[in-house]
């Protein structure tokens, strides 16, 4: 116990004493602690276009306009239970037609046409989410499957749109796919690149102690009470990178939050509160440890010597 | 101010109760118990760098516990390859190093930490702690061999007091003349009351004064019964001291006078 106090202590003099190389460290850290928190706005960007773009694609089985009500719902219950589907939404014929009407409200001719034919031309409809982009294939294989249809339900669908859109489908399935794989690819680039800086810049600091750490082991200091200290260091390095890295964060997304909600789709600002803790956790932790480990692998090196 | 420095390092020494009488008891009968008192051993120890760098050539000697030797030698004669090999700072590349009965560099990290808690050095170049107060020095020592905060308190201000560094106590090494850095060099040393003081040229980069002082400090230490290894090219030093001497030359013994005879 006494030990670690000693520890705890010499580190935070350490930090004090050691003026502008602390202060450098903490300044690196800050940036790739930045950086960091940057890919989590960016990841969180690019999953909520990507969502936006998976709820532009369905699929649409358009009934007959003779279809009976019930046979549609048997075939809507039926394709509920498939454990792809997300969600369904059914429009009948008469809901269909207000929809058609309300959107050419202005297109006389159209309006005028429609009431001279005296019936509802428009069949019933079923748009059929999928819980996966790439999951739209099997459901409309599974559409075509004779077990998964109700007896005569063959009868009453007029069309799918599945295979008009399936190239669409394809392509946005693979964009999406590249995106998450690249976004995932550079976040880890630049996250590795940020380590290697702040381990260096770290690295430097202690190679400014080197003398220091042979007189700790001449004097018959334990390799805990040499190495402590620096990782207490490291890790004030952390904390004090941490906070300085979320009050940049709370006006930069403020700035965000108010001029490119449109332009990112999203509202950045509101993303940053709503996960205010998540993101200071993830930032604390990687911090601390950045801090930690680089400092114990530095004095290593020494140490061994 | 000497002689009063002398007294209280006297007063420090014997306020160690059974570590003096053991260390009196041991010196005083070291011709007797022969085996007992052999401290350090050099046994045909070689280190070489490259085959136009070798430090030192089949050494061979040995310390006995209580011995003051001045080991002497022109610049690259290898008494500091030599104290290096004490502290395990350096290993041999043939032969072996006992300390007692230890081969020093057959020891493991831990074991070697602890032997080294047993050995004070003082070095030409301090080799202080630069980020830490004169006091924090000293007591880094101590934390470090285990010591409590208590006797921490008691001890730091005591042995600060007897290299007259009392006034300085919260002053960083930068803030200290060469003199006084040395002093404390000295009081980090002793302050775990080692069974060897090894000092690499502690004389090295003072002026007279301070180096007879220095050596004042280091005689008395030894009268107090710890063993003191010394390396110095200072022939004034060494003849001050009239104790053991031994000759270095191109990394080998070439002379061992029990008379303090400065001879190259």
């Amino acid at each position: 116990m006494t030990e670690l106090k000693r520890i705890i202590k010499a580190g935070f003099v350490n930090f004090s004493r050691n003026g502008i190389i602390s202060w450098s460290a903490v300044l690196i850290i800050t940036i790739t602690l930045s950086v960091i928190g940057s890919l989590i706005f960016l990841q969180a960007v690019l999953h909520s276009s990507l969502d936006q773009m998976k709820e532009k694609v369905d699929i649409t089985i358009y009934f007959n306009t003779g279809a009976q009500d019930s046979e549609m719902m048997a075939l809507k219950a039926n394709i509920e239970k498939l454990p792809e589907v997300a969600s369904t939404e059914f429009v009948s014929s008469a809901e269909a037609l207000q929809t058609f009407r309300d959107r050419h409200k202005d297109d006389y001719p159209t309006i005028q046409a429609l009431d001279e034919i005296g019936i509802n031309p428009l069949g019933a409809f079923l748009n059929i989410k999928a819980k996966e982009i790439n999951q739209y294939e099997s459901i409309s294989n599974f559409l075509k499957s004779d077990n998964v249809l109700v007896s005569g339900s063959n009868s009453i669908i007029d069309k799918v749109n599945y295979n008009q859109n399936k190239l669409v489908i394809d392509r946005l399935s693979s964009i999406i796919n590249g995106a998450e794989k690249l976004g995932f690819i550079v976040t880890l680039i630049f996250i590795l690149i940020s380590l290697i800086i702040a381990y260096n810049t770290i690295r430097l600091a202690i190679f400014m102690s080197r003398e220091e750490i042979s007189v700790m082991r001449l004097v018959g200091a334990s390799k805990l009470r040499i190495r402590g200290p620096f990782m207490v260091e490291g890790a004030i390095y952390g904390l004090i990178a941490t906070v300085i890295t979320m009050l940049i964060f709370w006006p930069s997304t403020v700035w965000f939050g108010s001029h490119m909600t449109l332009f990112l789709g999203m509202n950045i600002y509101d993303y940053f509160t709503s996960n205010f803790f998540q993101i200071f956790f993830i930032v604390l932790l990687s911090g601390i440890l950045l801090g930690m480990i680089s400092s114990s692998f530095a004095v290593r090196r020494y140490l061994n010597k | 101010m000497l002689n009063n420095n002398i007294n209280l390092l006297v007063r420090f020494y014997s306020g160690l109760g059974g570590f003096i009488l053991s260390s009196c008891l041991k010196f005083l009968f070291s011709d007797i118990i022969d085996g007992y008192s052999i401290m350090i051993n050099f046994n045909n120890v070689s280190k070489v760098y490259s085959q136009d760098s070798v430090a030192l050539r089949d050494v061979n000697f040995s310390v006995s516990a209580g011995e003051f030797i001045s080991v002497v030698g022109h610049s690259g004669a290898g008494k500091s390859t030599l104290i290096k090999m004490v502290l395990a700072d350096e290993k041999p590349t043939e032969g072996t190093v006992f300390f007692e009965s230890v081969d020093i560099h057959k020891l493991g990290n831990k074991e070697l930490t602890k032997l080294r808690r047993r050995i004070g050095a003082v070095f030409q170049d301090f080799r202080l702690l630069p980020n830490k107060t004169a006091y924090e020095n000293i007591a880094f020592a101590m934390e470090a061999s285990g010591k409590t905060d208590e006797e921490i308190a008691s001890d730091v201000p005591h042995v600060l007091e007897l290299v007259d560094l009392t006034n300085r106590l919260s002053h960083f090494p930068h803030q200290m003349s060469g003199g006084e850095k040395q002093r404390l060099a000295i009081a980090r040393a002793i302050i775990n009351q080692p069974e060897l003081i090894i000092a690499d040229e502690p004389t090295g980069n003072l002026d007279p004064v301070n180096a007879f002082e220095v050596i004042q400090i280091l005689k008395k230490i030894n009268d107090l019964g710890t063993t003191v290894i010394l390396t110095t090219h200072n022939r004034g030093v060494v003849e001050s001291i009239g104790k053991r001497v031994i000759t270095m030359e191109k990394g080998k013994i070439i002379r061992d006078d029990k008379d303090g005879k400065y001879v190259i």
